[in-house]
This record gives C-alpha cells, structure tokens and sequence, in this order.
C-alpha cells in the first residue's frame, strides 16, 4: 500500500516543521514541507495529500497575536480547499501554533461553521513555559473516544508544553458545554499550567478527525526525549508517537 | 484621487478578562516601592494610515487585530485625560527604530484586500489606575514601561515619524585630515565616534597625505570599523611587554602564543576550520561538521537589555549561518553577569538601570528572539556580582551543523555581491566602535543609535531559504553582516580580491539615508552572498519563494580595491592592503602582582548546615529555573539531557546534551565553566578552573575528552592600564597550559574589552571575566547519565582530592571574604580521572554523577539529594583530604572532583576500574529525605531536610 501523504504547513516562523515530519515518517507516512506560498500560488494543492499537519512555532512572529495572521491568510487563500479538505473525511492536526491558527481562522471547535467559538490567549503567568505535562486522555475509560488521533490511548500521556499563549477559553458556557457534550474536548492538563478553561489541553471538531493541541506530541516520539530517561529507563517510543501512529493508520485503513 | 487618512485603533481587553500583561507591570511597579496601584491595564494601539475607509478600518480591527473572545477595539480620536485616578501614557518607538509588528500587520491587511496602508505603527497604551503621586508615576514610566533609548512617551495625536520621511540630497563629505594637528585629529576621532587612538589617527593621516588627499567621511569610516577592537582584536595580536613579579618578557601576539598555540600544538585531526572562520569547525559523523560560536553583546545590553540581548542572539546565530557556506543553528547557550538583583536603587550609577531590570529584559530579548527563531536554548549560566551593575556581560552562543563539503567558502572575481534578508536602516550606526570604547552615563544619549530591535521572524526565513540556496550551491561564500554592516561584510569577503558596490541599491527601511549611513549600518537581518552571475535567476528565486529580499549591491574584482559608488558618484576608493594590513600594532604594557585578600575569621561551630544553606541561596548557585522555563529548549525535538533533570524535572543538571539526527545515537554535550570569584586571587588558575569545570561537566554527563574542543571568551575592562592587562595575558597562560596538558584545542574565540562604567571620572571595571565553552562529540546518547540520586541503597563515591583551596570560593563569599588560595588544576592526575569517569559511564557503572564546584561537595551532595528526592548518610573521613578540617572537605572548591553514585552489585567492578585514581566511598542513599553528613570525628556537622534544602535553592530567583 502507498504511504499516507501528509503535508506539513509552513511559513514564516514556522519552527517545529522538521520534527513534525519526522514523526509521520517514523509513523509510517511520506512527509512534506509545504510553504503556504507554494499552495496559494497554486505550486502544490492540499488535495494531493491525506493529513494536513500545522505545526508549532510563531508564524509571522505572533504579531497581533498568536496564530493570527495565518489564521488570517489560510481564511482568505485556502478557506474553500480546506473545508474540501475536510469534509472529504481527510485528516487535520494543528500543533501549539497550529492549534492556535486552527482556532482562530475559526475550524475549530467548528460547532457552528465559520464562526470563532474560542480563543487562546496569554498564559496565566505572563509568560512563556517550556514544561512537561501530564495529560488526561479524555473518555478513553468509557471508550467514547471520539477523536481519531487519540484512539487506543490509554489514560495518561505525558508531553512537553512550550508556548507563551496557551490559555484555552471558550466563547461562554454554551460553547463550553457544547465541547463537553460532543466529546470534543480530548486533552486535560492534570496540572494546569497555563489557566486554561476547564484545564483543557486540546480539542477535536465535531468529526473527530480535526486535532489541535497545545502540547507538542513530535517532541515525544523517542526514548530519549523523556526528560527522566535516565531514572526510568529507556523506551523505545515517546507516548506522542501513538498519536502520528493513530493519524497515519487511519488513513490506511479509510482513504 | 487618493485619500489619506489616519485612523487609529485601540484594543483591549473585554471586561472581565484576566490580563496577565497588566498584572506583570502591577508586580513590577510593587518591586519599585510603590504602592496605590490598584489595577494596570494594557491595550495595543495601531496607527493605520493611508488610503483607508471607515468600513476597511473597521474590518481590520474587528477581524484581524481584536481577538473576538476576549478583546474589543475602538476606533476613535483620543482625549487624553490625567488625574490622580487614573493615569494614561502611550509609548512609541522612536524614529528608526523597527517596529517588528509593522510588516507582519501590513502583509495580513494585504491578506483582507485592503491594499491602501501606506504606514503601520504600534503603540502601548498603559492605563494606571489607583492613588500615585505624579513623581511615582515618572517613575513608573521611565523605569518599567519605556526606554528613551528606543522610545518615548507619545505626547501628541501624531507618532514622532516626520522626521525620518525626508529624502536625503547626496554631498560628497571628506574629512580634513592631513592639515590636522594631534588635538584636531583626536577631535575628529571623538566626535565622528570613531574610537581610533592617537597612534592610529596618525597613521591613516599618513596614508592620506601621501596620496595627497582628505579621505571622505565613508573612507574614514570603513577604516574606523575594520581597524576596531571589535573586528581587529588589537589587543590579543599586539605586542606586549609583560612584567611579573620582577621579571619583563615580550609577547608579540598573545592570541598566537597562548590560545592558538595549544591547537596548533595539539594537531587534531578531526578540527576542521578554527581561528579562521566565523566559528570553530569539527568533525561531527561521516558526513556532518559540527560548529560552534560564542559572542558578547554587552554594551548594547547596558542601555537597552531587552533589543539588546536578542540581537546578540540573532547576531550570533547569522555567524553559524556564515560559516562555511552556512550551517543550520541547531542549540543556543546563554552566560549573563548581571548587578546584584537587591541593589539599592540609590546606588545604581547615573545613567544605568537597575541590575533587576537589565535581567528581566536580557532574558526576554533572549526567549523572545531565541524562540521565535525555533533554536532550543538548552544550556548557559546566570552570575552576579556588583561589579557588574555599571556593564552586565551577555554571552550568546549557537550550535550549527552543516555537511562537509560546505566547510570552506571563498568568492571568486566578478561574483556578484548580493545583499539578502532585512532592509537597512538607520539602526546599529557605530555599534562596532562603541563596544569598543568605555560605558559613560552620557553613553545611553551619544550612542543610542547602536541600539536596536531585532526581527527575529525576518531571520528566520532567511535561515529557511539561506540553507535552499546552499544545497543547490548557488553561490560561492557567504558572510553575516554584524558590527560594521556591509562595511565589515564586503570588506572581509573582498580582502584578497577587492569589490566595488553601489550604495542606492541598498533597499532601505526609509529614505533618508546618507551614503555612509547605509554602509556602515548595522540593521540586523542581513547577509552577505558572493554569487557567480550564471546562479543569479535561480537563487533569486528561491529567496522570493519565501518572500525574502534579496538585491545585487555589485561584484568582487580582482584589483584589491573598495571602490563604493552612490548614483555614480565615488564615495570611497580605498586599497585593501592598508585597510586590512595597515593598522599600527599596540605596543603595551602589562603588569600582573598577586593581591593579597583577607581570610575569612576563624569560626569555632562545628555545624554548618547554614552555611550550606546560605551558599545554596546564593545568587549564583540559585536555582535558574525561572530563566530556563522561559526559553524553549527543546524545540526542534533534540534534546537528550535537559537543563533540568531529576525526579521533579527541576535539577541543575550539568551539561546539555542533544542528539541532531533523530536516525543515530551520536550526540553533541555543550557545557561552560566561568567562575570570575578565581580571578580575583590569580587569574591564571581562575582560566585553569573554567576550563576544568568545562570539561568536568562534560564528563559528569558520561562524555569523553577525545573529541572535545574549547572556546575563549574574555570580558575585561580597559586594557590600556597595565593592570588590567596583565591579568588578562595572566589568564590566557593558564588557558594554554590547562587545555595543552588535557588535550583538548580551542577552535574559536572572542574578547570585549573595555568593560569598564566611568562615574564622576572614575572608572569601575568588571572582574576579568572568562567564560570557557566546551563542545563534545558523544558516540553513544544512550549512555548519558544525570546528577540526581536514583535509588535507595546505592553507593556515594567522592572522586579526586580535596584541598584546602578556598579561595575565591562561595563558602568565603557567605563569610565575606576571597582568601588567597584559588583551585589549582593537576592535569596529570586529571586527566586520569577524566579518562577512568568517562569509562566507567561508558560500561553504565554510574547511576548518577555531578560534579563539584560553587560550594564544593555539600553543595553538590545537596543538589544530587534533592533532585533526585532522596536522602543521604555521608561520613567526611571517607573523603580523600590531606587537610583535616570539616568545612574544606565540605566547602573547598578544588577541581576535577565528582560525587558519583553506584548501585552496590557494581561496586566491586566500580573501585577495580577506578584504581590509581584518589576516591572514597563516602555513605549511601537513603529513603528518609533528610541529608546528613557526619564530619572527621563522626558528629554531625549538616543535617538538613532535602525540601528545605531544595526551597533555600529555589527561593531567591522565583520571580
């Protein structure tokens, strides 16, 4: 079977786009970086690929805000290709920065089309944290897991947070519980360290099939990427590999 | 016809919404001593102007710049309303100084439709609420919310912007410098801010008067920036005549005497390129090379702590990106030495900030460039001492990889000189001569244009695209453009071939600009490409592909000639020869005399769990994690050994390791030893100690010597005096003995002097300040250890000799005094226990190892306990000392020594293996939290909790 074709947004600042590759490659898909120019001038199509990844970094510096100008830019470029993308049961994952360009160009938690359900703003603290979590998978001890990324995880996983805006908050209470009634809500933090809403890590759309978190999942693919490898021991993977694992499957076995 | 309006927009946040910002500056304004401030509030302001309507204004607030959740906008002509209730300032940057928001802003506009912005600029509007005098509140501003060096309080409705939209008229300028007498000539070097000496000025006078002519003000210029200390190194490659204890002696060179000499000496063959290029080449695995550099940006950081820090990092990540034909920056290290943090405000000197806020901004210009360049800052160091408060030291350092064959550059004649990455502007005028001159509290208005802000996304893609255009070779050298701008860029690039270059082509920031101006700016962001004219459509292409831009400024010759033109007309026609070869050699003196220092008094106690307490809550041995949770250091999924390890992940560990190459164990350890405390005794041994401590980091985390290398950075102050000097030649000779006899080259280096802050005509230097980089090839990442206890029951070694060495230390510090006997270094014996380490971590017979400097064996006895959560039982008689007293076993900084801990089924195999080395096993883990160590005659001399341990360390920098 050919490999899963996974096209790794970036532009400028982008900065996690290398890592982010390589865990779909070590997941068994055939990656490429793709710069936005290259799709708006018509150079690549998104259609030619099965996973859209938008990974870390700060794209345009976070001027304005995090994720916003590409936010901006993917709304008024590729706004019809994506939701093609999409609806055609393709799969999206967006990565601290690309969770936060997910949000504000409006596609996630797509409850109500188009429109901007959330935001994430300023850590709590003021500041940047670069810091392990522990994270909550959540449903997965009803198995109602409705996000395929995270299908088969079970309980915890631990990754690294590296953001200065990670603070997730929901339009109101109705978004809110709308989240929590679809399922859509798929990381907790265990520790919250940023004062997100509800401690919550990351979100899925309506479909299960969009992704954005703000832990970083390629920074735990290996062993060694454990910040206490050496009291633990040495696995061969990191807990975040499951969920490039998890993306890539799927896609073989669906598309 | 077209339209311009000005529209101006605020935004902030919701009611309701927690404002982080705003609560950061209330905290800082409690840390001045001002109290009443009931609420802070923080809004960004935009100035949008040109062909705007009502409506595009009201899209571009609504949809782009407020976030709808939590944020409003308002589009309005302000009424500015002060009174004691409610206070308002808005800050702006000054003319000329890049607003990083601008362009990003303007594209997304672009992105809507709107095409008509015509300028951009952003404004932080602050809104103090709550009962402060008008005193308080000046204070308020100039001490926390703005900087006059790159902004100002916006007092009318219209930015300060007018003045830098004037067109500039070209005048050809020459400098009378042959008619001159030596008052006149100095005159012009210190009014042209030239910082030449009288020797110099007297030679370029020379020069000219043989050719019969005055030089123009851009000849004068280039040779000013080339024949800097910056870009000369005077001092290290003058000729000194060197006095000590009696006897004189000659140094002609000490850079090739002492530095230089222990790689040409050592010959190994896996340096590949050193002392040449930007940075220090060696052979990383079959086919990668391995790059590494460390530069000082200390002055800028003085003025301007936040702009100035994060262009020393950009500036030294362009120096990987110009060595060879380019390397990929993969790791940052950081060294700061800051002023005390609780300096009375009082007693910072006229013109300085305090020492608290040169930190806080010196680790966001870091974090905030850093990050967004997405390079890991995974190692560094933060020391104090109230020397540094008038001249605090930023030491940036990067890590690159490239593959072999893109070690070596070199342009060819009739290359075209190509110019990529950030426009030039007026910024960074002066700012290779400025580090080269003395600190005054006249420096922040005379200099303030060497200061800038810098664009971190900007040096981004062009690092993304830089590295395209090498590996489809498309052009044949590439140099940064850092102090001098083009000036030094072209100049170095051209040295053996010449080259001539039109200056209008330059794309500017704004008009205005003069010739000179745009030649020896300093805007950050740019490089230089020499490209064979055949490549150009292609490599043109690629930059425009990621929207980098790139212009042919002109092409190399081969007549060794620097001819610069503006519209035609020559501006600067200068040989080579003299411009590079023709700056007169220092001639110095040097003298170096021991001081004598006061012993600490005698303490009858024989309990020193507060001394240890006192040494763990210094600043410097303090935790850091403050610091280090604020730079990203893991992006680009790398790292191996964080800064940070131990069961809580909240341990200083000692070096950081990072594997580049996600497919292979091979590894890459960066450590650093720096410890100014040594210098103040003997700065010979204070150099034999920093490079000790460097390399025993290295092998506390299981690396070996064998492929390791040094880098040499010295910070010093005013060479000119004997004094100082002669400590610095004192301190290269301990670096060539200490590296010889390890074996271990120094492959790069640099020194700033003239480290020195003048108040009321005295001047205060810092402590001579070497900070030594180490740089090691690991064969194997998976054998790498961490200092935390790992488990119960396990044995804890001391390995190598404690003497009474106190000098200097942390335990004379807490009890107010230096002593006299600074660590000494035995490499003979040290290099054994190196090797034996390095094995023993290699056949996995260490659980855990750390090594001892500041505070000695309790200190790090503590570290490895409360890192780990374990406790200790450790018995003082065990230790290997010649010197029966309990606080120099437990406090003595002697170097090469490690505590290593071993689990009890290798303990047979562990001393076999450590035969012929000093070692001895000194107690065990334990599972009671507490640390407690029994002195020479088996009573208890430290018996603490390891969390309250752990909270002394942690406490003072959690900010």
């Amino acid at each position: 079977m050919k490999k899963p074709k996974v096209i790794v947004l970036r532009t400028a600042g982008t900065n996690c786009d290398n890592e982010t590759a390589c865990a779909f490659r070590m997941a068994g898909g055939d990656a490429e970086l793709v710069h936005i120019n290259e799709l708006a001038r018509q150079e690549k199509s998104l259609k030619d690929f099965q996973i859209l990844a938008i990974p870390g970094g700060f794209t345009y510096g976070d001027d304005i805000a995090s994720g916003k100008i590409l936010a901006n830019e993917i709304k008024y470029k590729l706004n019809e290709d994506l939701k093609n993308f999409i609806n055609s049961g393709k799969l999206v994952i967006g990565i601290c920065n690309g969770f936060q360009v997910l949000v504000k160009a409006g596609i996630l938690p797509g409850i109500n089309a188009g429109s901007i359900e959330a935001t994430l703003s300023f850590n709590d603290s003021g500041s940047f944290i670069d810091k392990w979590t522990l994270l909550r998978v959540t449903g997965h001890e009803l198995r109602v897991t409705k996000c395929v990324w995270t299908r088969g995880i079970p309980g915890d996983i631990y990754l690294p947070i590296a953001h200065g805006e990670g603070k997730f908050i929901p339009r109101d209470k109705t978004v809110l519980s709308q989240l929590k009634k679809n399922n859509q809500i798929v990381f907790k933090y265990a520790d919250n360290p940023n004062g997100s809403i509800d401690d919550i890590a990351g979100i899925c759309d309506t479909t299960g099939r969009v992704l954005g978190m703000m832990p970083h999942p390629e920074r735990h693919v290996l062993g060694t990427q454990h910040p206490r490898w050496t009291r633990e021991g040495l696995k061969e993977r990191g807990d975040g590999f499951a969920i490039f694992k998890n993306g890539i499957d799927y896609i073989k076995e669906k598309l | 016809m077209v339209n311009n309006v000005e529209w101006k927009i605020e935004i902030r946040n919701r009611k309701g919404v927690f404002d982080p910002l705003g609560n950061g500056i209330k905290k800082n304004i409690k840390d001045l001593d001002i109290s009443g401030v009931r609420h802070v509030n923080v809004s960004q302001v935009f100035i949008i102007s040109g062909d705007i309507t009502e409506s595009d204004a009201k899209r571009i607030a609504g949809e782009l710049l407020a976030d709808p959740i939590t944020e409003e906008y308002i589009l309005y002509h302000e009424r500015r309303s002060t009174n004691n209730e409610r206070r308002i300032v808005e800050i702006a940057y000054n003319p000329g100084v890049m607003d990083p928001v601008e362009e990003s802003a303007r594209k997304a506009i672009r992105d809507m439709g709107i095409y008509g912005v015509k300028s951009l600029k952003t404004e932080r509007k602050y809104i103090i609420e709550g009962n402060i005098t008008d005193e308080d509140f000046k204070n308020i501003c100039e001490k926390l919310l703005y900087n006059k060096v790159i902004q100002h309080v916006a007092i009318s409705h219209k930015p300060k912007t007018a003045s830098l939209g004037g067109g500039y008229k070209f005048k050809l300028v020459t400098v009378d410098i042959i008619g001159a007498d030596d008052k006149k000539l100095m005159k012009i070097s210190k009014s042209g801010q030239l910082f030449l000496n009288l020797r110099e000025m007297r030679e370029i006078k020379k020069y000219f008067r043989k050719l019969g002519k005055n030089p123009t003000d851009c000849e004068l210029e280039t040779i000013a920036q080339t024949w800097s200390e910056h870009c000369n190194h005077k001092t290290f490659r003058g000729i000194i005549e060197y006095k000590e204890e009696g006897k004189t002696r000659i140094i002609d060179n000490l850079l090739k005497n002492t530095i230089m000499k222990v790689t040409n000496e050592l010959k190994k063959p896996w340096c590949v390129s050193v002392f040449k290029d930007n940075a220090g080449i060696i052979r990383f695995d079959e086919d990668d090379n391995i790059c590494f550099k460390v530069e000082t940006h200390n002055h800028p950081s003085a003025l301007e702590p936040y702009g100035g820090a994060g262009t020393g990092i950009g500036g030294v990540i362009r120096d990987i990106l110009g060595v060879g034909m380019a390397a990929k920056p993969i790791m940052n290290t950081d060294v700061f030495c800051f002023g005390l943090p609780d300096t009375p405000r009082k007693k910072v000197p006229k013109g300085m900030l305090h020492p608290k806020r040169i930190m806080k901004g010196v680790v966001s210009g870091v974090r905030d460039y850093g990050n967004r360049m997405g390079i890991p800052t995974a190692n560094g160091a933060v020391l104090f001492d109230e020397r540094y408060t008038g001249n605090p030291l930023v030491y940036c350092g990067t890590v690159g990889i490239m593959p072999k064959d893109k070690s070596f550059k070199s342009a060819r004649k009739g290359d075209l000189i190509v110019a990529v990455g950030g426009r030039t502007g007026r910024d960074g005028i002066h700012g290779a001569t400025f580090s080269s001159g003395e600190l005054t509290h006249e420096s922040e208005t005379v200099s303030g244009g060497a200061v800038q802000i810098g664009n971190p996304i900007t040096e981004k893609k062009l690092t993304d695209t830089l590295l395209k255009a090498r590996d489809r070779n498309l052009y044949t050298a590439i140099t940064d453009c850092g102090a001098g701008g083009f000036s030094s860029a072209v100049g170095e690039m051209g040295q053996e071939l010449g080259a001539e270059v039109d200056l209008e082509k330059a794309p500017l920031k704004y008009q205005g600009l003069s010739y000179t101006e745009i030649w020896i700016s300093e805007a950050q962001e740019r490089m230089i490409l020499s490209v064979p004219r055949e490549n150009l459509k292609e490599l043109m292409s690629v930059f425009k592909k990621e929207d980098v831009e790139a212009v042919v400024l002109g092409c190399f010759a081969s007549n060794k000639r620097l001819k610069l033109r503006y519209n035609g007309n020559v501006v600067c026609d200068l040989d080579m020869g003299f411009l590079h070869d023709g700056v007169p050699r220092f001639e110095r003196k040097a003298v170096w005399s021991k001081t004598i220092h006061a012993e600490p008094k005698k303490k009858s106690a024989n309990n020193f769990t507060r001394d240890l307490m006192k040494i763990l809550s210094s600043w410097n041995v303090a935790s850091k994690e403050w610091v280090i949770r604020q730079y990203d250091h893991e992006v680009q999924g790398q790292s191996v050994l964080k800064p940070l390890v131990g069961i809580k992940n909240d341990g200083p560990g000692d070096a950081s390791v990072i594997r580049p190459k996600f497919s292979s164990k091979k590894g890459i350890i960066i450590s650093n030893g720096i410890n100014p405390r040594y210098g103040l005794v003997d700065p010979y041994w204070m150099a034999a100690s920093s490079i000790d401590e460097a390399l025993r980091q290295i092998i506390a985390v299981g690396g070996s010597l064998n492929k390791t290398a040094l880098l040499d950075n010295f910070c010093w102050g005013n060479t000119d005096k004997p004094d100082r000097l002669g400590s610095l030649v004192r301190a290269s000779m301990g670096c060539y003995a200490i590296a010889k006899a390890y074996g271990v080259p120094f492959i790069s280096g640099k020194d700033s002097l003239n480290n020195e802050y003048s108040v009321h005509g005295e001047s205060i230097a810092i402590p001579g300040t070497l900070l030594i980089s180490a740089i090691s090839v690991m064969d194997d990442v998976t054998k790498a250890i961490t200092m935390d206890m790992k488990e119960e029951g396990n044995l804890i070694y001391v390995i190598g000799e404690t003497k009474d060495e106190m000098g200097g230390s942390h335990y004379n510090l807490i009890n107010n005094s230096v002593g006299n006997n600074a660590p000494r270094v035995d490499a003979v014996k040290g290099l054994k226990i190196f090797k034996k380490m390095s094995e023993a971590a290699g056949q996995g017979l260490l659980r855990a190892c750390h090594d001892c400097s500041e505070g000695g064996i309790a200190a790090a006895l503590a570290e490895m306990a409360f890192s780990g959560g374990f406790g200790a039982d450790i018995r003082l008689k065990e230790a290997p000392c010649d010197v029966k007293r309990n606080n120099v076993i437990l406090f003595s900084e002697s170097n090469t020594r490690f505590i290593a801990e071993v689990r009890k089924e290798n303990r047979k195999k562990f001393e076999n293996h450590m035969k012929g080395v000093s070692m001895g096993m000194i107690g065990r883990v334990t599972g009671k939290k507490d640390l407690v160590i029994y002195g020479l005659n088996g009573e208890k001399v430290i018996d603490a909790g390891i969390d309250e341990l752990k909270e002394a360390w942690q406490k003072p920098l959690r900010w």
